[in-house]
Order: structure tokens, then C-alpha cells, then sequence
């Protein structure tokens, strides 16, 4: 059960992030690998435990779930896997081990209220805006 | 106050342990030392096979490891009868090794000075696989009596490892260890890894996988291919 050392790694890493911008955070958005090694359960539990008395509490972490993605050379295809207990091409089952996407354990983005951030931050950074992420209620 | 809004800022959140194990591995490559890790279950062996791989190693080449325990220095103590230098990471309640404890129990230690350094995790088929420890080769080991399903059941980190090791198969018979079983397991979950079937206690098997590490080190140590 590593999940907690990896929350207080998310909390770290979002507060860095919040603090650059003086703004407060109201959810963290996580991408998660399914060979991540990070179970997300644990993951959630770990994370309210972590944000105690730092200033996110009462955050949100809301998880992407990454699947396994890997490269077929026969196919000339990305396909995602249908489990992690058969690395081969979900079409032509080729065994590969070309991975593409599915190590993810990434702090994507971040909700922050506008009204708590300072306007000599922005332009600061050059950040770009997620327009088609929809923000969750 | 407005809606919140989102701002991408795209933190990958073990980058601090990327970061060191990167740096550890380009000291490793111009030391000149192959590093070798080894993660399994609790009990599969792990200890007693890299007793066995120091002792039959050290009379050819500079030997050390280190191993990574939650509370005992048990382990570093049984390794310590095949002479080579060994130092025990004790982890406390941490389940796995990470890249910086790697690199505090190093810091004294010449690398130039070695040939080959393991690495031996702490005893869990979960945790280790998310931590890049700058090693050169990941060892997995199963034992014939953990069964022949193990790598599906842990399939993460078994894709993360380089080659396999099925251990005490002294054992093989009284257990009825399926070993074409085994091996689609592994092939399946990891594609094309390479497999080393063998006996810590008896030695049988042992020669193929020494060989098998004296030419990766031969290997790291050739110049680059221009």
C-alpha cells in the first residue's frame, strides 16, 4: 500500500502548482495508468488523508482512468488492451510490448477559483486553459 | 466569485524519484557497474538466490549489494557469509525501495569499484513496480510453490521487469509445477522475457543466468555503436 506516498505526492505537486498562481484549489484532475501500479480505491482514501490540514482540504480528486494502450506492428494500430493479462493485439493477437500509454500516474489539471487568484499571476505563467474538459458541479 | 475553472499543469508526480533514478543510472554507466533489482513475494527466495549469485560471483568479479527490509537486518546479515559488501535500506513502514534511498545508501560507496551491484527490494509484488530505481535490469522472481498463474495475478509488475526467475524448483515435482503453464503466464502478461529456471539450494541452473549477467555487463561495457 503505496498510495499514500503517492497522494501526499499529488497534494505536494497541486499546492506547488496553486501557490504559483495564488489560487485555491477545488479539485485535482489525476490521469491514472492502468499500469501505473496504483490501485484507485486506496488511491481516494489516501488522498483526503493527505490533504488533511493543508489548505486542500475538502478538495476533490477526480480520476481519468488511462487504459493500456500498445502499438501493433502487423495492425500499423494503437489498440487499447482488453487486460492486463494478455499483452497482445485485442485484433490480430500479435504479443507486443510496445506500450503507448498506460504508465500515466499525472496531475493533468487543476479547478482553481478565478476570484482567489491574483491578476499579476496570469499571463505570469503561460498556461493553457482545458476549454474541453467539461468542469464537473 | 466566479465558476471554477480548469488550468492544465500536467505534473507527473513521481518525476523527484524519475529525476534521481535517472541521475543513478548515468553514475552506474560511468562506473562502469551493471546494477541489477530484484522483486518478488515475501518468501519466494529472493535472499537465498542472491547469496548464491554473490558467492559463485565473487571470485570472478567486484560484488555489493544492497536490500531493502521493513524492519530487520536479517537479510543483510545472511548475505554478509558470501563476503561481498552489503548493506542493509531498512524501510520502516514503507513497502518498497525508492530511487533516493537508493542513493543516500550509496553515497559512500566507490562505484568504480564494482563489477555488479543488486539491488534487493522489499518482499510485495505491488508497490516496487511504480519506482524507477536507475537499475540496469529488473529480476523477477517466482518460486514453484507460489504457482503457475502468479505473473496474471500480478501483471503490473511483471510487465515492468526484464526477465524472470523461477526459483526452488528443487521443488518442482513434490509441488506438480506446471512449467509450459508457467511459462504462457509469463509470456502472456510480458511478451518475449526471458525466462531462467533454477535452484538457489541445489545450484542447478544457476551457470545459464551467471552467464547470461556476465555478458550484459561485457555488453554495457562495449563502446557505443556509432
Amino acid at each position: 500500500m503505496h498510495e499514500l506516498s503517492i497522494a501526499m505526492g499529488i497534494v505536494d505537486a497541486a499546492l506547488e502548482e496553486a501557490g504559483r498562481r495564488r489560487a485555491r484549489v477545488s479539485a485535482v484532475h489525476l490521469r491514472l495508468g492502468a499500469l501505473s501500479g496504483v490501485v484507485k480505491d486506496a488511491l481516494l482514501f489516501s488522498y483526503e488523508v493527505a490533504c488533511q490540514d493543508t489548505p486542500l482540504e475538502g478538495s476533490r480528486l477526480i480520476v481519468e482512468d488511462i487504459p493500456v494502450v500498445v502499438y501493433c506492428l502487423p495492425c500499423c494500430q494503437e489498440r487499447a488492451l482488453k487486460s492486463l493479462q494478455s499483452f497482445r493485439c485485442p485484433e490480430c493477437g500479435t504479443p507486443t510490448m510496445d506500450v503507448r500509454r498506460g504508465k500515466e500516474l499525472e496531475v493533468f489539471a487543476l479547478e482553481i477559483e478565478d476570484g482567489a487568484e491574483m491578476n499579476e499571476a496570469r499571463g505570469a505563467e503561460q498556461e493553457s486553459e482545458v476549454q474541453k474538459l467539461e468542469v464537473p458541479k | 466569485m466566479s465558476e471554477p475553472r480548469l488550468v492544465e499543469v500536467r505534473r507527473n508526480v513521481l518525476k523527484q524519484n524519475d529525476v534521481i533514478a535517472r541521475s543513478l543510472r548515468e553514475q552506474f554507466r560511468a562506473a562502469g557497474v551493471f546494477v541489477v533489482s530484484l522483486v518478488s513475494s515475501p518468501g519466494s527466495g529472493k535472499t537465498m538466490f542472491l547469496e548464491r549469485t554473490l558467492t559463485q560471483l565473487q571470485p570472478h568479479y567486484r560484488v555489493a549489494a544492497l536490500v531493502g527490509d521493513l524492519a530487520t537486518e536479517n537479510d543483510a546479515i545472511r548475505l554478509a557469509r558470501s563476503r561481498a559488501p552489503v548493506k542493509q535500506i531498512t524501510t520502516g513502514t514503507l513497502c518498497h525501495l525508492e530511487a533516493a534511498m537508493v542513493q543516500n545508501a550509496l553515497a559512500d560507496w566507490n562505484l568504480h569499484e564494482l563489477d555488479f551491484l543488486f539491488i534487493e527490494n522489499v518482499g510485495n509484488l505491488v508497490c516496487p513496480s511504480s519506482y524507477d530505481l536507475g537499475e540496469n535490469m529488473r529480476l523477477v522472481l517466482m518460486s514453484v510453490t507460489e504457482g503457475e498463474d502468479k505473473p496474471l495475478k500480478y501483471p503490473t509488475i511483471f510487465n515492468s521487469a526484464d526477465v524472470a526467475i523461477v526459483t526452488k524448483n528443487e521443488l518442482s515435482a513434490a509441488v506438480e509445477f506446471d512449467w509450459d503453464a508457467a511459462r504462457a503466464s509469463i509470456q502472456s502478461v510480458r511478451p518475449g522475457m526471458q525466462i531462467f529456471r533454477l535452484s538457489a539450494k541445489t545450484g542447478e541452473g544457476m551457470e545459464e543466468y551467471l552467464s547470461f549477467l556476465a555478458r550484459q555487463l561485457t555488453e554495457q561495457r562495449a563502446p557505443a555503436h556509432s
